[in-house]
């Protein structure tokens, strides 16, 4: 038997509560929120660092939660989508996916709305062209692209 | 996907790293971004059995002008070089920092990481050889410089010994009149180019190149520089007709492999369109104008 591998006490705020907890090393962030924490609103596409569909918010930035291990993320600030809602009332950018249509199946759309929090947080007025770069790594197969990028004008509309 | 277990060992100082992985042995890998490190281990091309995270490490993310040269932090993400003053001086630089895969992965990947990965299809290798960039690696006996082309061996090979890591890389100020551009083309932004062409030109009396340097990069195992390109077109008034002679002599110098992003004709082809278009870009800029570029996405 070869021996255990020692498991890594990580500390990170998610979603404004501060979670503590030991992991094994090898255990990705989105396992972790999903699997440890049960918030599943984070989701796992392709799990190869394509789609984007796990993406969440690291001390502000997005980031493939697929794609880094919980203990890169010790002592760091997550937002899910679970954090985007305050007091029942939906973050601007919920409520603009809402009303412009900007899901079909749903699958990508808390890794899209994440994107479009970090571009609107730093390019409040985004142009079309950086709302299409902001998207570029995230991937919806029911390609619903067009609303997905009226909801995120609008949501930057709404913001102003 | 799970990688295969490993065990966790997180760097206070690139001292320590070193005198880790020395304690380790061949079995440990070094963790800077993880971008590449973490799909080769979920799909076990990689299964090391030690991780050294320099992640933890403080002020290893600058970029700063000092003695005549621009330094950059081993662990300065993509995303941070993109927005800093190094990018807004050296447009070569914004190409390739901007156009690096998407902005999750440009958050969190490193530019010493990139380097250190030396992976064909990457992007830095080839715009930092093309500005004469050179690494500043260390360990815990010392300190050594290696210029680009001797730090990349061969794909996935470097310079660097088992203890040595990367700690700066330093690019030299581009002399006055000069102009480069980056241009790759790639099925989407995600995914690795399938062909990259660097182009770095200095002007001499506006209009005379007295230096020209042409990098290819995803055509080969390791970054190519054009050279039969850089004769034509050094001493001359770059006219349609030196642009044409650089392009035909980079398709020949490109060595690329029929893969899953197409045939070695189809990307000789697109080295010959890149390097055309890289080159007027570079050419444009040297003039001092601005020029917004982006990579061609499929």
């Amino acid at each position: 038997m070869p021996e255990p591998i020692p498991k890594v006490p990580i500390q990170i705020t998610i979603n404004g509560r501060n979670r503590a907890a030991e992991v094994e090393p090898r255990t990705l962030l989105v396992d972790f929120l999903r699997d440890e924490l049960e918030l599943t609103g984070t989701h796992i596409g392709c799990d190869t660092s394509f789609c984007g569909a796990c993406t969440v918010l690291l001390r502000g930035d997005c980031v493939k939660s697929c794609t880094i291990f919980a203990v890169q993320a010790d002592g760091g600030e997550i937002i899910t989508v679970e954090g985007l809602e305050k007091d029942g009332k939906l973050h601007r950018v919920q409520q603009a996916f809402a009303e412009h249509h900007g899901l079909q199946c749903g699958y990508c759309t808390p890794g899209m709305m994440l994107s479009a929090c970090q571009l609107l947080t730093k390019t409040p007025r985004p142009s079309e062209a950086e709302i299409r770069k902001a998207i570029a790594g995230n991937t919806c197969r029911c390609t619903g692209y067009q609303n997905i990028i009226k909801a995120i004008s609008a949501a930057a509309a709404a913001g102003a | 996907m799970y990688p295969r277990p490993f065990r966790y060992h997180r760097a206070q100082s690139l001292q320590e790293a070193s005198a880790m992985l020395a304690d380790l042995g061949a079995e440990a890998k070094v963790l800077a971004g993880g971008q590449s490190l973490i799909p080769l281990m979920k799909l076990r091309f990689s299964s090391p059995a030690h991780l050294v995270d320099i992640g933890f490490i403080p002020s290893l993310s600058y970029s700063k002008r000092q003695n005549g040269a621009w330094r950059l932090g081993a662990m300065t993400r993509h995303a941070q070089v993109e927005s800093s003053d190094i990018a807004s001086t050296i447009p070569i630089v914004h190409d390739c920092a901007a156009g690096i895969a998407d902005v999750q992965v440009r958050n969190l990947g490193t530019i010493g990481g990139s380097l250190a990965e030396a992976d064909p299809t990457g992007d830095w290798a080839p715009v930092l050889l093309a500005l004469g960039a050179s690494v500043l690696v260390t360990s815990r006996s010392g300190e050594r410089t290696l210029a680009i082309a001797d730090f990349i061996r061969d794909a996935f090979t470097t310079s660097l010994a088992a203890d040595e890591l990367v700690k700066e890389i330093v690019v030299p100020l581009p002399s006055a009149n000069s102009g480069g551009a980056y241009l790759a083309y790639k099925r989407c932004a995600p995914v690795y180019a399938s062909a990259g062409v660097a182009a770095q030109v200095t002007m001499r009396d506006k209009s005379v190149c007295s230096q020209a340097r042409i990098v290819l990069g995803a055509v080969g195992l390791t970054p190519i520089a054009v050279q039969q390109a850089e004769a034509i077109l050094n001493g001359k008034e770059i006219r349609e007709k030196e642009i044409e002679q650089a392009a035909e002599a980079a398709a020949a110098a490109a060595d690329p492999q029929d893969d899953m992003r197409g045939t070695a004709d189809y990307k000789r082809h697109l080295v010959r369109a890149l390097t055309r278009q890289a080159l007027q870009a570079a050419l444009r800029r040297s003039r001092g104008e601005r020029v917004e570029l982006s990579h061609h996405y499929a």
